[in-house]
């Protein structure tokens, strides 16, 4: 994708004058846009209504929130955090702690409302840590929040009256008297708590990048140092953000306490926040919607390719390197670079070129899964099971050399044939591109 | 009445090397003051000790009678001096009227509000797009400031530097770079935007300088030789020796 041809069509389009639609428009729009976001939170689970896949959604509702909370920092204010789980976990304990209050009778709190509790704990974090961490960025930061994220999950063993230790806090969601019906004991009443929390987050967070401080945040991102001569204190701006990011980070970790009824220290660690970076990254930074889909995407790989193969994280693994090399602007700059070959209406064009790069990409990765899926049976499942797996329907016998043969001639020809359909795709942008720059010189 | 800017006894020492040493200086309200001198005079570090890029070694600056030695450069900003950079200092994945809308957030009072929405605030968006018009960016309103012409992004750079509407100006070299009719519009701009304003600008450009400026320092070595109008400083003998004299015929291609 990073074809000059490509490149030249991206730049046409930012150089060109924006359409300048009428704010009254805009704003219909976007109210159009937040319409259909509510129908698909509420429609999602009668789609998908199997119990594993309302359980699913959830956590990408949650995933959802934490994502967009991270690109609070990474993509609107250019802090790349390597510990924001701090506040995700750090809100779910507190979370978990209140809920067990609620049910013992000594707290008298709605459970809808526990993630408020959650976003107490998490801003009230971030004020603390962020008052340490913001006073640098760049690498210096980086490091610092992966200092903090170390320390935390080291005071998650000396503690294990409030981190639970190694089992973690569990709770029961289902406490007191229904309340118009709902008590939250069916996952699908937990899911529609978490797409409510959701929409309300997913809604606040984007209206402050319309505010002031979220305007500044991106002046932060650009040119911190040009912030100051406006007047502006790029350190304030850093720590605001990054306490009010923990917030909404606590809000996610309160829902995860919600629908899990569990909370382990893991979840506070640095793995916990190299996903959230990952889900962010993946999705696109530089858009607001990225994450979104990232968490929805990430999340779903996650619960979907554990069930078929046990080598999921290598999967994980490659795909995310696929994603840095040839979309470091992740799926929502896909999207975004696109754009020209709609208004051109020349998208149709590249209908063909992509339909085969699809089949080579494919046969490349079929023979990357057998290859990968043999490695693995030989490995870890030969001496129990023998050496015969089944895979695409077929039974491979790990031993021969034949199913190997096949393995590297697949990722050879399809390595090929993905050379080849780059070819049309080129020449379908080389078209766009001129289509473009005819439409500039009118 | 208090010079608008004052500088007394301004020094700066990079490790054991003085840059600045020793500077008075006094602009009056309303001044266009220019400050020339050879390379490596340290007109810019005067500049960053100004507006608090860089802290004083000793010395002391004051806006408007009131100390500002020691202060961030946020803070005085916020007193209403206001700069320039020499290398162009903008938000580059910011739009034209993103740039200017960010740099007169401040001076409405917005500060670090959450909680007004940005699109809704009728003083910001007149007061940008005001400076727009200004800049002569009007037809380049939305495009990205990373890939505006270089003169363009100099004309943004003097936008986001006087849309918090300071009352002291620091222009660093304004029209370095530019070819000769860049340099007029340049001019005329600097001339408009610091109307009834205090101006204090670094520039090579000896045209400009003797064009715009009432008065010039000539800045030597860390050290004011001379401060006159511009006839006094043309029939100075020491500046003729120390900068004109010597290099009058490479100041005008001097950078």
């Amino acid at each position: 994708m990073a074809d000059p041809v490509v490149e030249a069509v991206a730049r046409a389009v930012r150089n060109a004058p924006a359409s300048g639609a009428e704010p009254g428009l805009m704003h219909w729009r976007r109210a159009m846009v937040w319409a259909a976001v509510a129908a698909v939170l509420i429609a999602a689970p009668q789609v998908f209504n199997q119990g594993f896949a309302v359980s699913m959604l959830s956590q990408m509702g949650i995933a959802i929130i934490f994502a967009l909370s991270y690109n609070m920092l990474l993509g609107q204010t250019g802090m790349l955090s390597f510990g924001h789980a701090v506040y995700f976990g750090l809100g779910a304990f507190f979370a978990a702690h209140a809920l067990n209050a609620i049910g013992a009778g000594s707290l008298h709190w709605p459970v809808s409302l526990l993630p408020l509790v959650g976003a107490a704990a998490g801003l009230a974090f971030g004020l603390v840590f962020g008052y340490v961490t913001t006073k640098h960025s760049g690498t210096p930061f980086a490091m610092i929040s992966l200092g903090i994220a170390e320390m935390v999950a080291a005071c998650s063993l000396m503690f294990p009256s409030f981190f639970g230790g190694e089992g973690g806090i569990s709770t029961d969601r289902v406490v007191g008297d229904k309340v118009m019906g709902v008590d939250f004991g069916p996952g699908v009443q937990v899911y529609y708590l978490i797409a409510a929390w959701c929409f309300v987050c997913m809604i606040l967070m984007f209206a402050l990048t319309q505010t002031p401080l979220g305007r500044m945040a991106n002046a932060v991102r650009d040119n911190p140092e040009r912030v100051k001569f406006v007047g502006y204190n790029p350190t304030r701006i850093r720590f605001l953000m990054l306490a009010l990011a923990g917030m909404f980070a606590g809000i996610a970790g309160a829902l995860e306490v919600i629908n899990f009824e569990l909370i382990t220290a893991e979840r506070l660690g640095t793995a916990a926040s190299g996903t959230v970076l990952l889900m962010a990254f993946i999705g696109g930074v530089g858009h607001f919607y990225g994450p979104i889909i990232g968490a929805i995407l990430i999340t779903f790989l996650q619960s979907a390719l554990s069930n078929y193969t046990q080598a999921w994280l290598l999967y994980f693994g490659l795909f995310f390197l696929v994603m840095i090399l040839f979309a470091p602007g992740g799926i929502a700059s896909l999207v975004t670079l696109h754009k020209p070959a709609v208004q051109t209406r020349l998208l149709g064009r590249l209908a063909l070129p992509y339909a085969g790069a699809a089949v080579a990409g494919a046969v490349l990765l079929a023979g990357l899964i057998m290859a990968v899926e043999m490695f693995y049976h030989y490995e870890t499942k030969r001496e129990q099971v023998g050496a015969v797996m089944s895979l695409f329907g077929q039974q491979f016998d790990t031993t021969a050399t034949g199913p190997w043969l096949m393995a590297v001639a697949l990722l050879v020809v399809g390595g090929v044939l993905l050379r080849l359909a780059a070819r049309p795709i080129g020449a379908a942008w080389t078209e766009i591109a001129a289509a473009v720059n005819r439409g500039q010189g009118n | 009445m208090a010079a608008s800017l004052e500088l007394r006894q301004v020094r700066k020492s990079f490790g054991k090397t003085a840059i600045i040493n020793g500077v008075d200086l006094a602009i009056e309200r309303g001044e266009r003051h220019a400050v020339i001198g050879p390379n490596g005079a340290g007109k810019s570090t005067l500049f960053n000790l100004i507006s608090g890029r860089f802290p004083l070694s000793t010395g002391n600056i004051l806006l408007n009678g009131q100390d500002i030695t020691g202060l961030a450069p946020q803070e005085i900003n916020r007193r209403g001096l206001s700069r320039s950079f020499q290398i162009t200092n903008i938000f580059p994945k910011l739009s034209v009227f993103e740039n200017l809308r960010c740099a007169v957030l401040w001076s409405q009072g917005y500060r670090y509000s959450f909680w007004h929405r940005v699109g809704g605030l009728k003083d910001v968006r007149a007061r940008a797009d005001e400076l727009v018009e200004r800049i002569g960016l009007k037809r380049r309103r939305d495009t990205l400031a990373g890939v505006l012409s270089y003169a363009e992004q100099r004309a943004l750079e003097i936008g986001v530097t006087i849309a918090g509407g300071a009352e002291v100006i620091l222009l660093d070299e304004p029209t370095a770079g530019m070819s000769n009719t860049e340099t007029e519009d340049a001019v005329a701009l600097i001339r408009a935007v610091s109307e009834g304003k205090t101006l204090v600008m670094v520039e090579h450009d000896m045209s400009v300088v003797f064009g715009l400026a009432d008065r010039i320092s000539v800045l030597v070595y860390g050290q004011v030789i001379a401060t006159g109008t511009p006839a006094e400083i043309r029939g100075n003998k020491a500046v003729q020796e120390a900068y004109l004299g010597v290099e009058a015929d490479t100041a005008e291609g001097a950078h």
